[in-house]
């Protein structure tokens, strides 16, 4: 692909879980149980991994979901409170396309026993690599799911 | 693009162009504003790359590029889908793994000290 654009968007996810604050971020922090949750999460065929969690430090992947096509995660740790937030910037590539570079930003709440995690994503979205052929979708239905991202946005900011 | 949106006239415009092409004149129609409000709003959009716009003769007509609004939505669901899994699996992990962990060393953490 030669045509060159940048998107730029943002989401923010929302969870509930029935655990403190510190047992959530241990399964950040911890690499055994980061193995266990979010490297394996995806089942894909892990050709490379390391992580090194302390601000400035990186955390890269290759993965393989077919044993063909290459996907390349690289973070780098720019903010760490313990059990509090963790605020990460992260790129994507696919071969040798770069797709995506991104702020990502953990916050946990306490909330009684339990913590609510917010993720929110700030992107720039690269070359429309991702861009899957056109889909059966109206002009509004595309503009109103983008008004609720951003109402959400706003909500919780 | 989300900025491009973020205002309620904005998003009345583009719910205009969505049922095609428009004039500026009957963009501002339904619109309580003076016509150089509207060409500032239509200036945000199609900074965003949003909305195109071509002047022919004295017209000046407006058209919706349908695959920025795509681009914007695909990326989003994708990228959501991934952190979605993700997190469910973090809930999955954290019910099988109840105990508490041990008390953090807070500066090896924050790296302030090697």
């Amino acid at each position: 692909m030669t045509d060159r654009s940048v998107t730029h968007a943002s989401f923010v996810i929302e969870r509930v879980y029935d655990a403190s604050p510190a047992r959530v971020f241990a399964a950040f922090s911890d690499p055994a149980a980061r193995d266990r949750w979010f490297v394996k999460s995806d089942s894909w065929p892990i050709a490379e991994y390391t992580f090194d969690f302390r601000v400035g430090g990186r955390e890269s992947g290759r993965f393989s979901p077919d044993g063909t096509m290459m996907v390349y995660n690289e973070t780098i740790y720019q903010d760490i409170v313990p059990d509090n937030r963790m605020v990460f910037a992260y790129t994507m590539m696919i071969g040798d396309k770069r797709i995506s570079a991104s702020l990502a930003t953990v916050e946990l709440k306490s909330e009684g026993k339990k913590t609510r995690l917010f993720y929110t994503e700030q992107g720039a979205f690269l070359d429309g690599l991702d861009q899957v052929a056109d889909r059966e979708k109206g002009c509004r239905d595309l503009y109103e799911q983008l008004a609720v991202e951003l109402e959400r946005d706003t909500a919780t900011a | 693009m989300f900025q491009a949106l973020a205002d309620p006239a904005r998003r009345m415009m583009v719910d205009r162009l969505c049922r095609g092409p428009a004039s500026v004149s009957e963009l501002a129609g339904p619109l309580t504003m003076s016509l150089p409000s509207v060409m500032q709003h239509l200036q945000v959009l199609e900074l965003s790359g949003l909305v195109h716009s071509r002047k022919i003769g004295r017209v000046r007509t407006c058209t919706i590029d349908r695959q920025v609004l795509t681009q914007a939505e695909q990326w989003i669901s994708d990228r959501r889908a991934l952190w979605e899994r993700r997190l469910d699996a973090l809930g999955e992990y954290l019910a099988d793994n109840p105990e508490e962990p041990e008390p953090i060393q807070t500066a090896a953490n924050q790296g302030s000290e090697t």
